[in-house]
């Protein structure tokens, strides 16, 4: 016991705010090991990328106002798709969720920090890297990486330029990242809670984000493997998908989407456990069906790894392939379809409330649903012939990722940001940016449906006259979209500093649960050095 | 269990552990992923799914019985990859068969390209499922082709389509791709992307 008093008493040495030089100032940063900090460190990557790849999207966009347009010309166009769509994955999603990770997980268990805090700093310091290395492809002679996000071979192996090496080595950096990042939650979760806190008392999003991690370890050594034999076919003479040398550029989809699959699990069941946090709160209700939303999150998480070649569907596999990833992918919307009910179980009859984080959860319930229904209606492996890589197809992951997960995590932004930072943020603009962000979204891409349903297929420059008129709604909506976040950033930095002069209780919302409450608003440097007791 | 703060000693030993677990556990899914490609093979050539043919001669029995009941089209096709300055056709575009029959075609080949120029020629089945019951006996594609600046050869294929060939395929299409290997560094039969 004396050498825990002895440990703790070391932590507690340093408090940050005090550096005076600039190099200190830096150093506090490069050289953190608190899981806050890296934490917010996360989340502000995430927020800069966000404006990086939303500005790819404008661009695009833009070209697609009109037909025959030429504000970009089509060889850049595909790699504004492509990065566009690298980039909110990798670089907004990922790191926005693993950043709530860092934040909330050690104060929602009660423990002091991450368990591994100096692999947490080498997890978070890699990502600034990748990001350098995947977008100074702009800068080198020939095209940046332009064969879509999915990255195909051969059109990365044997046609992709020479800038494709680059995003190779970035991907390598990334899941380097996503796996420390995930060894650190497990070993959090597993070692680190506060003594009473079993694994059936854990917040849902504690839960979701221990299932996601065991999901990143499986999947991402798969996904660095898959690039280290695309760099190997690229230059050390073998293979794997070159069919001149015996290989097949088949193999290469299968791989991705062994990764691929999970990977959308990855981006959307952290969501799912935010959600869960929120609607209780605003429904002052406790969540209906605790276990049944953690056996949910175990039963999607299983089922996402054998469901993979529902990519794959006109490729050619056999008849018994199809049939057998059709259903099993159909099978998943019964777990989601537990969720759903779950969470609107949770808000009947209870008193609702509709701050921000509400509506951005129940923007996030109604919308994501409706993705669900179009990822469904993919599914069936015949008619996924005709909305294959149309827009169809784009429509249906903007719904589950824009309205679903990138809508969890301004939800979650909302409802924790008093609780970082001490203030309350300006419910009047958090309401203008949900709608303005709610009706851009909804502009943009529900049209995106008809346009996939009519034929327009996906990562074309230009199109044919007929599509027009909906492809100008959907660029009128994309700007709504994306200046509306510009509202969303002034918000978050305004509150910050302190601008809106409402100071946060510790318990800041009425229906406040779980011991993140229980601490300060701002929430101290350090928390839970003695752990919290739990009923 | 956990009711009771366990030592720091204690746990951050746990932890070591727990996270040298998972990082093998990394180590073994990249593992993993290039296991996947030796499986991806054997599976395809299990079930017969991806088109492929033998790689390898199979042996022609002339004292197994002919399907005289039955009789199967088989169409040749050939492509060049990446336009590939050579000539490459089939010498006979279509043939009728019986199941157990075996038949002797070739292929022309011609290299109009200024330099001498090694290719390699990938074949493929639609449909798919049935490629496993055409066998080759003997292929220009068991091997590489070298040849000269405005040298041309015919190349031959020997090959039967076993009885077992479901009820439901009458007409089957053989395709040769030609791949330029020249320049790939692998000499012999490349077969990298294969470990099995």
């Amino acid at each position: 016991m004396a050498e825990v008093i002895a440990h703790e008493t070391e932590h507690h040495h340093y408090e940050p705010g005090h550096e005076k030089t600039l190099w200190a100032k830096i150093a506090r940063w490069v050289l953190t090991t608190n899981h806050k900090d890296i934490g917010t460190l996360y989340l502000w990557l995430s927020f800069i990328m966000f404006f990086v790849a939303g500005g790819m999207a404008l661009l695009i966009r833009t070209e697609l106002f009109m037909p025959g347009a030429r504000f970009i010309s089509p060889e850049f166009f595909n790699q504004m798709t492509t990065m566009h769509g690298l980039i909110m994955v990798f670089g907004v999603v990922m790191p926005a969720l693993t950043g709530l990770a860092n934040w909330q997980i050690p104060l929602m268990i009660g423990a002091p920090d991450m368990a591994l805090p100096r692999l947490n700093n080498w997890s978070f310091w890699l990502l600034p890297f990748a990001f350098l290395l995947l977008i100074s492809t702009f800068f080198l002679e020939g095209p940046a990486p332009n064969f879509g996000w999915t990255f195909y071979a051969p059109l990365s192996t044997q046609y992709g330029p020479p800038s494709t090496d680059f995003m190779i080595f970035a991907i390598h950096l990334m899941g380097l990242s996503s796996i420390m990042g995930a060894i650190n939650i497990i070993a959090t979760i597993i070692n680190m809670r506060a003594p009473g806190m079993s694994y059936m008392k854990m917040p849902v999003f504690a839960w979701s984000w221990f299932i996601t991690a065991f999901l990143l370890l499986g999947i991402m050594p798969v996904l660095a493997g898959c690039v280290t034999m695309m760099l190997t076919d690229r230059h050390f003479g073998t293979s794997f998908f070159n069919a001149a040398g015996g290989g097949d550029p088949l193999l290469f989809q299968h791989l991705f989407w062994f990764f691929g699959h999970p990977e959308v699990y990855v981006l959307i069941l952290p969501a799912f456990g935010i959600i869960s946090e929120i609607l209780p709160t605003f429904s002052r209700k406790k969540i209906f069906g605790y276990r049944f939303m953690v056996y949910a999150i175990i039963v999607i998480a299983i089922l996402s790894y054998i469901v993979w070649a529902h990519h794959m569907f006109t490729t050619g596999i056999p008849l018994a392939s199809e049939l057998f990833f059709m259903y099993a992918t159909m099978i998943i919307s019964v777990p989601t379809g537990v969720k759903v009910f779950n969470w609107t179980a949770t808000m009947f009859k209870g008193a609702l409330s509709f701050e921000t984080p509400m509506l951005f959860a129940i923007g996030f319930l109604f919308m994501f649903t409706f993705g669900g229904f179009s990822g469904l209606m993919l599914a069936i492996a015949p008619a996924d012939v005709q909305y294959q890589d149309s827009y169809f197809v784009v429509a249906h992951f903007h719904y589950v990722l824009m309205s679903g997960s990138v809508y969890a995590i301004m939800a979650a932004i909302y409802y924790w940001l008093p609780k970082w930072c001490g203030y309350m943020y300006s419910e009047r603009l958090g309401r203008w940016h949900f709608w303005l962000t709610t009706i851009g979204m909804n502009v943009t891409f529900f049209v995106m449906h008809f346009l996939g349903l009519a034929g327009m297929p996906r990562r074309i420059p230009d199109y044919p006259l007929q599509f027009e008129d909906f492809n100008q709604v959907a660029t009128i909506g994309a700007f709504i979209l994306g200046f509306s976040q510009l509202i969303f950033l002034y918000n978050v930095i305004k509150t910050i500093r302190g601008k809106n002069r409402v100071k946060a209780t510790a318990e800041v919302w009425e229906g406040h649960h779980g011991l993140e409450w229980t601490v300060p608003s701002p929430a101290p440097y350090h928390t839970f050095s003695t752990p919290p007791k739990i009923d | 269990m956990n009711n009771q703060p366990i030592d720091y000693a204690t746990r951050q030993r746990k932890i070591r552990r727990l996270a040298m677990l998972l990082g093998l556990v990394a180590m073994g899914m990249l593992g993993f992923g290039y296991v996947l490609v030796p499986i991806y093979n054997v599976m395809c050539k299990a079930f017969g799914i991806n088109g492929k043919t033998n790689e390898q001669p199979i042996s022609y029995n002339a004292a197994d019985p002919i399907d005289k009941s039955r009789w199967v089209t088989i169409e040749f096709v050939t492509s060049r990859n990446n336009q590939m300055p050579w000539e490459f056709t089939p010498l006979v575009k279509k043939i009728r068969v019986h199941p157990g029959e075996i038949s002797r075609i070739a292929f022309f080949a011609k290299n109009d390209s200024d330099h001498e120029m090694t290719v390699q020629a990938i074949p493929s089945v639609t449909p798919g499922l049935a490629a496993k019951h055409l066998k080759k006996t003997e292929c220009f594609c068991f091997t590489q082709q070298t040849l000269k600046a405005g040298e041309s050869m015919d190349m031959p294929v020997l090959f039967h389509i076993d009885r077992d060939l479901p009820k439901d395929v009458n007409e089957m299409t053989l395709s040769y791709t030609m791949f330029d290997i020249t320049h790939m560094k692998r000499k012999k039969n490349a077969n990298a992307g294969k470990i099995s």
